[in-house]
């Protein structure tokens, strides 16, 4: 399966002509699982595909705007990307020191991540994606029943500055998948698909076939107040966003490893 | 009911029409109020904001203003008690947030920020917006953004504002709540000193007292098991040099909120009656009230004035939480006392239910046993040292760090035979240097015999690596015959 994906990988590097090396990538077997906002009722397919190993790092970002000017700090259009866009960094191709090599880029925008991902023949992993990968432990798949493993997801969201932290300093989960919790949030390709507003009680009440997550939160499913947390936090931000907690991994499709 | 209360209405109009027709005052008194939505802003002003326990100036008789409030929003490590770390997330850096003050009619021009480094989008819940969600909907607002949003004041009174961002339990739970008074045209009446009180409970992964960084555990908040309940965020907010101060013959009123997220206060100050209460924080105030409810997600009003000095303790009355987790206050009232209203201990004498005169078992009463060996001696004093020493001293003789000499290796002890009898007899103030650390307390003189004061010197001597002298009634008649 590896060799397959170097193969296809060798493949896009010649069609696309960049020189970055390409970050690890791991298999994702797919499956089934009820998200937050779903019923048991409403179990999502997940197909398999691959997700990046890390988070895309400030020395990853920082070769690809030298290689893409428009995605530069003075050259982004400000509909893609506000103000706050590579906040930190003090010329168009440098960070300052503080910002480690191997920390995880943040300050990027939706759009940004987007291309960033299709630069590299990928894409942003979907939201149910995402979310599958994140419900799994070092040991098991799905752990959304642990509540040790989500007490300590909670306790992660809770630590202030992690996005300093490099990559790779929390655990690896069971698809061999590092930081899912504990370092930063991670834009998903359709992060807005799912609507919690500033009135987050009002969404339990109303137009429940989408924002009923509030009935699957009770005492014995802590995991779910972790994802909550995680869609009210996607519910605040829009595409053109660049906060100091976010940054983001690439996927693709399994089927893209066949060409 | 109602039709019968009709008909005695409209008698009674038809009266008022026949009987008084020129009787303006009456119309007067009729006068329909102001509707606060028609009052007419004047100007504007930036709200001054205060951290706990303090609140702004009064309004007093300014007019309704444009009233730009600007509250950032921080997620910080703090202190919940000695050596317990909790991250905080804060209105303004507080807990509870910036006290807001504005008067009835005030347009708000809420600005909320949430600092860059936050990890998680927050909101705000003012009770006193009347709207959808009470300014939640239009304040949501991710990390490195701000969000501006307006409100018109329509009811006086003191309310609580909170985060309503999911999970709201836990967004209250790490302290984002605070209060927003205001008040009546022409202002609330005056008195000498105001203050911000705010209870609120907290769920940490160790137990109340477990050092190092405690994080949230959501487990406990559901199962409304607190490890601390806490005026001001934390333990000893209000305490020792914290304490809220007033002066004999002022008038105090506190501004107390609930912010919970699950314990309903009942709220006391042991000591003092509660002159006026807006029960929860309505417009109607009962008079002398001992204890309050505090709704979690409300607030009240106390007034009372302080007649005798001494040290007010405010508590939770649901008493556990005040003495084991923390809901502890205090107010220090200076002056002069008041006798005619508070004594003080006046007498204190022996309670013998069998009547006044001493009762005595028939027999020989026991001879008080005298040490006849060094042994017997150091027997006798290890049982007056239990009595008399042990609790400053503690059990090792090792004393407490900062408050009570150690008695055990002590080169001041050992020093001076003579100083210690005295000390024993005489008691001891100042500073004084016992193994390299200085101790600044009080030792009250003992009542003991001079046999007994022998005994437990001798007993503390041949203790605890000290020399081992041997003291004698002698010796001690000696030294106290001296001056």
């Amino acid at each position: 399966m590896i060799k397959y994906f170097i193969f296809c990988s060798f493949i896009l590097n010649s069609l696309v002509g960049f020189t970055q090396e390409k970050s690890e990538m791991k298999e994702i077997h797919g499956g089934t699982f009820v998200p937050l906002y779903g019923s048991d009722s409403s179990e999502v397919i997940v197909a398999p595909f691959l997700l990046d190993v890390y988070p895309v790092t400030n020395k990853k970002y920082k070769e690809f705007v030298v290689e893409n000017e428009k995605w530069r700090k003075s050259k982004v259009i400000q509909l893609f990307a506000d103000d706050n866009y590579l906040y930190k960094w003090y010329s168009d191709t440098e960070y300052p020191k503080s910002m480690l090599e191997n920390a995880p880029i943040t300050n990027i925008s939706w759009y940004a991540a987007k291309a960033y991902c299709a630069v590299q023949g990928k894409r942003l992993p979907t939201m149910d994606e995402w979310e599958f990968v994140a419900m799994a432990s070092e040991s098991l798949a799905n752990a959304q029943t642990d509540s040790v493993f989500n007490q300590r997801i909670i306790e992660g969201y809770e630590l202030p500055k992690t996005y300093a932290k490099p990559v790779g300093s929390t655990f690896k989960n069971y698809w061999g998948i590092y930081d899912m919790h504990g370092l930063v949030w991670e834009w998903t390709n359709d992060f807005n698909s799912v609507m919690i507003t500033g009135e987050s009680r009002q969404d339990a009440s109303s137009e429940s076939t989408l924002f009923c997550g509030s009935a699957a939160v009770n005492a014995t499913n802590l995991m779910n107040y972790a994802a909550f947390m995680r869609y009210a936090f996607r519910g605040s931000i829009k595409a053109n966003y660049n906060i100091r907690t976010l940054g983001f991994r690439c996927a693709s499709n399994e089927s893209e490893k066949a060409d | 009911m109602i039709k019968k209360h009709l008909i005695f209405g409209a008698v009674i109009s038809s009266l008022a029409l026949f009987s008084c027709s020129g009787n303006n005052e009456n119309s007067n008194e009729q006068k329909a109020p102001i509707n606060a939505a028609d009052i007419v802003v004047q100007g504007e002003m930036d709200a001054e904001l205060t951290s706990p326990p303090l609140v702004p100036a009064p309004v007093g008789n300014r007019a309704a203003k444009k009233l730009k409030v600007n509250m950032e929003i921080l997620e910080q490590e703090g202190t919940m008690t000695d050596g317990v770390k909790y991250i905080y997330w804060t209105f303004g850096g507080s807990v509870p947030g910036s006290f807001i003050r504005t008067r009835v009619g005030d347009e708000v021009e809420f600005t909320l920020s949430n600092h860059p480094d936050n990890k998680l989008p927050h909101n705000i819940d003012l009770h006193a917006v009347t709207g959808a969600g009470g300014g939640a909907a239009s304040s949501f607002v991710a990390p490195g953004h701000e969000v501006t949003f307006s409100f018109k004041t329509l009811n006086p009174g003191i309310y609580v504002y909170h985060c309503a961002t999911a999970p709201v339990g836990m967004h209250i739970a790490n302290g984002m709540y605070g209060l927003i008074l205001v008040e009546p045209e022409g202002g609330l009446p005056k008195v000498d000193k105001e203050y911000y009180v705010m209870q609120g409970d907290f769920y940490t992964k160790g137990e109340n007292g477990q050092p190092g960084l405690q994080p949230f555990d959501m487990q406990k908040a559901v199962d409304e098991d607190a490890d601390y309940v806490v005026f001001n965020g934390k333990v000893g907010a209000l305490t020792g040099d914290n304490a809220l101060t007033a002066k004999v013959g002022e008038t105090v009123r506190l501004f107390v909120g609930n912010g919970g997220p699950n314990l309903v206060s009942s709220f006391h100050v042991i000591g003092e009656i509660f002159d006026r209460v807006h029960t929860e924080g309505g417009l109607h105030a009962n008079e002398n009230v001992q204890t309050t409810l505090i709704p979690a997600g409300g607030a009240t009003m106390v007034e009372f004035k302080v007649d005798v000095p001494g040290t007010f303790i405010l508590v939770d009355h649901s008493i556990f939480r005040a003495f084991n987790k923390g809901a502890l206050g205090m107010l220090k009232v200076e002056g002069e006392a008041q006798p005619n209203l508070y004594s003080g201990k006046q007498t204190e004498g022996i309670y013998n239910p069998e009547g006044g005169t001493i009762q005595n078992m028939p027999g020989e009463a026991p001879e008080p046993s005298k040490a006849s060996t060094t042994a017997e001696r150091i027997a006798f004093g290890k049982q007056i040292y239990t009595q008399t020493c042990f609790a400053c001293h503690q059990a090792e003789g090792q004393g407490i760090a900062g408050a009570f000499p150690p008695l055990a290796n002590s080169d001041y002890l050992n020093e001076d035979v003579e100083r210690s009898i005295e000390i024993v007899l005489k008691g001891k103030t100042g500073e004084i240097t016992v193994n390299g650390d200085k101790y600044n307390s009080i030792m009250t003189a003992q009542t003991l015999t001079d046999e007994e004061v022998a005994n437990v010197l001798t007993y503390v001597y041949s203790m605890w690596e000290n020399d081992g002298d041997v003291v004698t009634p002698e010796m001690v008649a000696k030294v106290k015959n001296k001056h």
